[in-house]
């Protein structure tokens, strides 16, 4: 759990501004609460709120969402064999995965420590919900996020874990390709194709590469720079 | 209409992060498989990063949160810890914005 407390204060000041957010667009506090307790993805639900807001409707708000949750579904299969259980408790206990959690809970070669990822994403789950009832009740006491710098939080998030994965120049190598794909999609994909696209990087992985070093019971990449 | 959506996206949502291991099952994935799941985090995150730093809804661009992320990689490399980074993040784009 304790993995997660740096996601969990993040999430719960972005948290905050999606409560606010949300408010101006129409939500009541009420729906912009158990949206976040049952949605639980911070960039589709600020994606839907930001379509809501412009006007537009459940069609455009629902097939944004999925397209920018799209990228769970390979997460997802990773994960997969590293649950226990029958089909429905494996589904469920897929439902932890979010970006961070679900990046520090992989040690490689396909494998996941489960209770890892399940601890990590339950605080960053009560933050993100108690940051957006603070925000949906309490107003814009926190006023602009973007003044205070939050945007750059995550992706510096992503940054450090991602940091941790590049052990080798084949996962060098696919981390580049990735940014490619998704940066070329940008101006012509909708919102979440380009990262669920560069997922398609991956795919080098087919062909057998070296063989790895032995791996380390690495559980928090944050200390394993090489 | 709201609740529908958001019922709707939940919906979805869940749809999406259970397919993979209901799906599975209690099966393992082949080698070759694993070899293309050991490498998805370093694309999501790369991708992740990409257009979390440079993409303003369809534009890519330079902004003020770039080069929060560019010090960020910057402390990194200088073997800052990650409450440190996320720090220089939020610092470097606020201080620019606030120019």
């Amino acid at each position: 759990m304790k993995a997660g407390v740096p996601y969990a204060i993040a999430g719960s000041a972005l948290s905050i501004s999606f409560g606010v957010l949300a408010r101006e667009a129409g939500f009541s506090a009420v729906a912009a609460i158990v949206m976040s307790a049952i949605v639980f993805a911070g960039s589709a639900q600020f994606t839907v709120v930001s379509i809501i807001a412009a006007g537009g409707g459940f069609g455009a708000a629902v097939s944004a969402a999925a397209l920018m949750n799209s990228r769970f579904l390979p997460m997802g299969i990773a994960l997969g064999p590293s649950l226990a259980g029958g089909r429905w408790s494996r589904a469920a206990q897929g439902q932890t995965v979010v970006d961070a959690s679900w990046a520090m809970a992989n040690q490689g070669e396909g494998r996941f420590d489960r209770w890892f990822l399940f601890g990590a994403t339950s605080v960053q789950y009560v933050s993100w919900v108690g940051g957006t009832v603070i925000g949906a009740l309490g107003g814009s006491v926190i006023g602009d996020p973007d003044r205070l710098g939050l945007d750059a939080v995550y992706p510096a998030f992503f940054l450090a874990l991602l940091v941790s994965e590049l052990r080798d120049r084949r996962s060098r190598g696919v981390a580049l390709a990735g940014s490619v794909i998704a940066l070329a999609l940008v101006p012509i994909a909708p919102a979440g194709v380009p990262v669920l696209a560069a997922s398609a990087a991956a795919i080098i992985g087919l062909r057998p590469g070296p063989e790895p070093a032995a791996v380390l019971p690495v559980t928090d990449g944050a200390e394993d720079g090489r | 209409m709201i609740w529908e959506i958001i019922a709707a996206c939940a919906l979805v949502t869940a749809l999406i992060k259970g397919i993979g291991p209901f799906a599975l099952g209690g099966r393992d994935l082949s080698p070759r498989v694993i070899g293309v799941v050991t490498l998805l985090a370093p694309a999501l995150l790369a991708a992740l990063v990409v257009t979390q730093a440079l993409a303003d809804g369809e534009q890519v661009g330079i902004g003020e949160d770039t080069a929060g992320v560019a010090a960020a990689g910057v402390a990194l490399w200088r073997g800052a810890s990650i409450m440190v980074t996320v720090a220089v993040a939020a610092g470097v784009t606020a201080g620019l914005r606030a120019i």
